[in-house]
């Protein structure tokens, strides 16, 4: 009884996420197979980088070993800072810019990309102390990173994105390819 | 009778043989009684010069060809004849005036600005069409630079034969053209506008007049390349000639190289100068009060993206509409201490808020007049009220700023939770004193606010219990507190916030703002 009052609930609550922001995803993120994406755009055109439900960081019971954001010798997105209204300063990041590297405790590695073009806000400190937040609340207080698109890029930037109904075709692909027999 | 004296008869010679017109000639006589100006007719001083010194046969055109027009009837030219008192002057005789009757030459001095008045008429024409209510005015004229130069160009004509009769002549003595103006206007504005109208050298309503006259601004060319430290080069495309600048130009300018220069007396122009548009502005009227907010769908400022409205009316135009008519203003700007978001509602005694009135054709309004006025502005739609409107200064506007950024504010929220909760298990929070807390910049604000992290501090709060997902949260909070982020944690980037304190997700569904705490304005008396 209380199990179904609770998904009613939950049910009739947009959520944050639903009433402010927009999904969009990129699949198989540089070819590697379900590292999936999903970017949460506001009405207002900031964007919130995220894991997709479907990553392999959030299955199979992974844990978290470290997560580093220093992408390369010269670069870590840890120093970026943002000055005044226009946030100058920050770094500016193409669809293919590292954000982060993941290392699991069963050794895997992932590395979390940009997606999309624009001005890179802030990184998320608090998985840095906290990294089962990744886990748990991967949608919000899990999220990677904030980027703020060029105000004319706006609209542009979801070209190449897939939208809520595209983005699980391509997962109900996935479930019914593997379940052919190869 | 002119204020005019036998001294003044060489002046008056050479100005007029210059072609300097009647008010000009006054100036250089340094004649300062306001009312001889005020004569309208530039003819009938002339004449009464004349007449004077006999000087009358003058009148004669030194171009036979030329016919001579009359505007007076032959008969009353023959009684101003009759009543020449002086002994005729030979000087006079040798000094030939072209002028006629209704001759248009225009004076080389003020280019016509004292000539035909056309300022001024335009000027009272102005005021009375735009239907000002106002006790005083002050009188702005602008001047083209050019005058300075004609002007001293005059003076040194004169000076020569000034200083041979042993006179002396200052040019400081010289009554200014814009004074000279402003005198004439004044009898003007008295005689059009009724008594109670006064130009005083302060007012809070301000009429101003400018005058071009592209014709004759090369006349100031040449003093760029006499006095170059006088002439800063200018950003933009303005002229480099101000008037500032020319004025000192002339100062520094030795009299002989002023000569080499430029024509004394100067050229005589071909047009009139004109006046432009009149403007008439009203010092702006500060109305304030404290507004409600009953709906949940109403901006705090008109909503309008890429030129189409997202959503009907706003806050500011529904309090400005009423207040804009009465006091027949051109606009407006709205500042309040603090806003509130579109779906949010503002309870209790309101918000303050404050409105400039721009250019107010009417301004005054007694305590019963804006007691009606509020009065209005409330019936005329049921998503606002305001209380305590009334007419503040400039300076109120300071005091509401500061209750933005220092003032307490109340709040009642409605917050779903995740997990199921009982009375118990919220009754913790009405003993949280003092809570503070560190908010980022809200994602929902961050595109026009900068990256940073606010400490504030949630004073006191308490709930009230509605069912298992639901329950009021009422909230006393230091100035600029994003509730709705302490609510559902925004990402995690409000710290601490409701979810970790219940260890649930919440969210809010409902704001109101239940007071806040600035005691300004004055509460009006019902």
């Amino acid at each position: 009884m209380e199990s179904v009052e609770h998904e009613d609930t939950k049910a009739n609550a947009p959520s944050v996420i639903d009433r402010y922001y927009t999904r969009w995803y990129r699949a198989d993120m540089k070819g590697k197979p379900c590292e999936d994406h999903c970017i949460l755009q506001h009405s207002n055109r900031i964007c919130v980088i995220t894991l997709a439900e479907t990553h392999p960081i959030l299955q199979n019971g992974r844990t978290i070993k470290c997560i580093n954001y220093q992408i390369s010798n010269g670069c870590s997105r840890l120093k970026n800072k943002v000055s005044g209204k226009s946030k100058r300063g920050g770094q500016f990041l193409t669809d293919f810019a590292p954000l982060c590297r993941i290392t699991c405790t069963d050794e895997t590695e992932y590395t979390i990309y940009s997606c999309i073009r624009g001005r890179l806000l802030e990184v998320n400190e608090n998985i840095l102390e906290t990294p089962n937040l990744l886990l748990e609340k991967p949608s919000t207080e899990g999220y990677i990173a904030v980027i703020l698109p060029k105000f004319e890029e706006s609209k542009s930037i979801t070209e190449n994105l897939l939208n809520r109904d595209e983005f699980e075709n391509i997962i109900s692909k996935r479930s019914s390819a593997q379940s052919q027999p190869s | 009778m002119l204020p005019l004296k036998e001294k003044d008869k060489p002046i008056i010679q050479k100005l007029l043989s210059a072609g300097c017109c009647a008010r000009c000639i006054l100036r250089f006589c340094c004649v300062s009684v306001q009312a001889a100006y005020r004569n309208y007719k530039e003819k009938k001083i002339v004449n009464t010069y004349l007449l004077i010194w006999g000087m009358y046969a003058l009148y004669k055109s030194k171009d036979a060809a030329e016919s001579e027009t009359s505007e007076d009837p032959p008969n009353k030219r023959a009684k101003l004849e009759t009543s020449i008192t002086d002994a005729q002057s030979e000087e006079g005789a040798a000094a030939v005036v072209k002028l006629k009757d209704g001759d248009s030459r225009v004076c080389v001095v003020c280019l016509g600005i004292l000539q035909e008045l056309c300022g001024t008429t335009q000027a009272v024409k102005a005021v009375k069409a735009g239907n000002y209510e106002f006790d005083t005015l002050v009188l702005s004229v602008s001047l083209p630079a050019q005058l300075c130069v004609r002007e001293h160009s005059c003076w040194l004509h004169v000076k020569k034969e000034v200083r041979e009769k042993g006179l002396v002549l200052n040019k400081d003595d010289v009554i200014q053209v814009k004074e000279a103006f402003k005198w004439i206007m004044q009898g003007m504005v008295a005689k059009e506008l009724g008594g109670t109208a006064v130009v005083t050298k302060v007012s809070p309503f301000e009429v101003s007049v400018e005058f071009t006259h592209s014709e004759t601004d090369a006349d100031c060319h040449f003093l760029a390349a006499t006095c170059p430290d006088c002439f800063k080069p200018t950003k933009n495309k303005q002229s480099v000639f101000t008037r500032m600048a020319v004025v000192k130009a002339l100062e520094k300018i030795p009299d002989g190289k002023f000569l080499k220069h430029y024509p004394c007396p100067p050229k005589q122009p071909t047009s009139s100068c004109s006046p432009q548009e009149v403007q008439c502005l009203r010092v702006s009227v500060f109305v304030a009060g404290r507004y409600n907010k009953f709906c949940r769908s109403l901006p705090q400022t008109p909503w309008v993206i890429d030129g189409e409205r997202r959503m009907e009316s706003s806050v500011e135009e529904l309090i400005a509409a009423p207040i804009l008519s009465a006091f027949r203003a051109d606009g407006f700007n709205f500042s309040s201490s603090g806003r509130e978001d579109v779906d949010v509602r503002t309870l209790g005694n309101g918000r303050p808020f404050a409105m400039e009135l721009l250019n107010p054709h009417k301004s005054r309004f007694s305590k019963e007049q804006m007691k009606q006025l509020q009065e209005t502005i409330n019936q005329s739609s049921d998503k606002i009220k305001v209380r305590d409107l009334q007419i503040v200064t400039r300076e109120a506007m300071s005091r509401m700023k500061e209750g933005e950024e220092e003032k307490t504010k109340s709040y009642t929220a409605l917050v779903w939770t995740q997990k199921p909760i009982q009375r118990e298990d919220i009754s913790f929070i009405d003993d949280i004193k003092d809570l503070t807390l560190d908010q980022k910049t809200p994602l929902r604000v961050l595109h026009r606010r900068a990256l940073a992290v606010r400490q504030r501090a949630i004073h006191s709060m308490s709930t009230r219990f509605l069912d298992s997902h639901h329950f009021y949260l009422r909230l006393k909070t230091q100035a600029g507190t994003y509730i709705k982020e302490f609510v559902h944690g925004d990402f995690g980037r409000t710290n601490p916030n409701l979810c970790q304190l219940l260890k649930t997700n919440t969210d809010i569904l409902e704001l109101d703002v239940e007071s806040v705490d600035v005691d300004w304005p004055p509460p009006v008396p019902e």
